[in-house]
């Protein structure tokens, strides 16, 4: 099938704002949108920039606005965003600084990130074998130890695009994964990082973190657990 | 609270107060007792008086009543809270320049603190005779 890609374009050198190009490209139905980019910068245009790595779903390097949805370019197939004849648009996320045309700066992402301590914390000393867990404790952090921290839920979420002091859901997705570890000794300050007016009480869960999700974390969800751990901690 | 901090470093150093878990605490549980509130409210008011019966006479009569003047009251205090800590929430979400946000923030407080004194005092005043 013959598709048009709409690229949301921005050459720092030259241009003083974002603007969009279009390219036709044949593909087919079973093709993801990577390959389609990746197709455009291969054999029309080099100067396309964008971040993709593994290509699988797994590095998480390739999250963009699809027709206007946050998704991973190696995770979605064209026919589930296009007919043939039809177009698709690529825009950068939103809410961090475009550096080139799909490729942002992600640092206040992972500053966020390495604000609530995402290692594993415990000064006792380690048993002979593994710290062992129960099948039930390791269930708490099945959603949480799922992330790939592709931005896709920080940066959908209006609070983060408005006001760049949220700490945003992903960073609150991995304190999360570590507060429920049972294994792991700080959840307290984890959980003090979260209540800061910058951590989990800025939330007004708009929800879009959850649809944005590549890996189907229910993220919301999520918050809202560290919101009453929060809330069990300081009562 | 306002949001002081810029970067996460300044967000790391900030001490730690329960003030936005208290708030997210109360907004819940006056957001629930208002739904009864102001149901009884209409039903008392609009339901259980007869239209022939709903004049100023009758709404003096209610008023002379302390515990009236207490629900009310309750009714008046909480929607105030609650409305204005929601209307906060959107001015911090929304307002995105600190000078502006810290003089819109300061009307929009001033004119509820001005409403809320008002009604409470109209309320406890209230005396036609």
């Amino acid at each position: 099938m013959n598709i048009n890609v709409k690229i949301l374009r921005f050459d720092p050198e030259k241009d003083r704002k974002q603007h969009w190009e279009t390219y036709q490209v044949e593909a087919s139905p079973g093709d993801r949108v990577l390959d389609v980019i990746n197709h455009v910068k291969w054999y029309i245009d080099p100067s396309l920039t964008f971040r993709r790595s593994c290509a699988h779903g797994i590095c998480g390097s390739d999250a963009m606005l699809i027709n206007g949805r946050n998704r991973l370019a190696c995770k979605t197939l064209l026919q589930d965003v296009v007919k043939d004849g039809g177009t698709i648009t690529a825009e950068p996320i939103r809410g961090l600084k475009v550096e080139k045309d799909l490729l942002v700066d992600m640092e206040p992402f992972f500053d966020a990130y390495r604000s609530i301590m995402p290692y594993f914390i415990n000064d006792n000393p380690a048993p002979a074998a593994e710290r062992l867990q129960s099948p039930e404790d390791a269930e708490r952090m099945d959603h949480g130890s799922n992330c790939i921290l592709c931005a896709c839920c920080t940066t959908s979420c209006p609070i983060f695009w408005v006001n760049g002091s949220y700490i945003g859901p992903a960073a609150i997705v991995q304190a999360h994964r570590f507060i429920f570890d049972t294994r792991d000794a700080a959840t307290q300050q984890r959980l003090n990082v979260m209540n800061q007016n910058t951590g989990v009480w800025r939330c007004r869960t708009a929800y879009n973190c959850t649809e944005a999700c590549p890996r189907d974390i229910p993220i919301t969800q999520l918050i809202e657990e560290v919101k009453r751990a929060v809330m069990y901690q300081q009562a | 609270m306002t949001i002081r901090a810029r970067t996460m470093q300044d967000a790391k150093q900030q001490s730690h107060t329960n003030a936005e878990l208290n708030w997210w605490i109360f907004m819940r549980i006056s957001g629930l007792i208002l739904i009864f509130l102001v149901l009884g409210h209409i039903y008392m008011t609009f339901v259980q008086v007869s239209e022939s019966d709903a004049t100023f006479d009758a709404v003096v009569n209610k008023l002379a009543n302390p515990a009236w003047k207490f629900y009310d009251w309750l009714l008046l205090t909480l929607a105030m809270l609650h409305g204005v800590n929601g209307a906060r929430y959107s001015i911090d979400d929304y307002v995105r320049s600190r000078p502006n946000r810290a003089w819109v923030r300061n009307t929009f407080f001033t004119v509820v603190a001005m409403i809320f004194v008002l009604g409470t005092v109209g309320l406890f005043s209230f005396n036609p005779y």
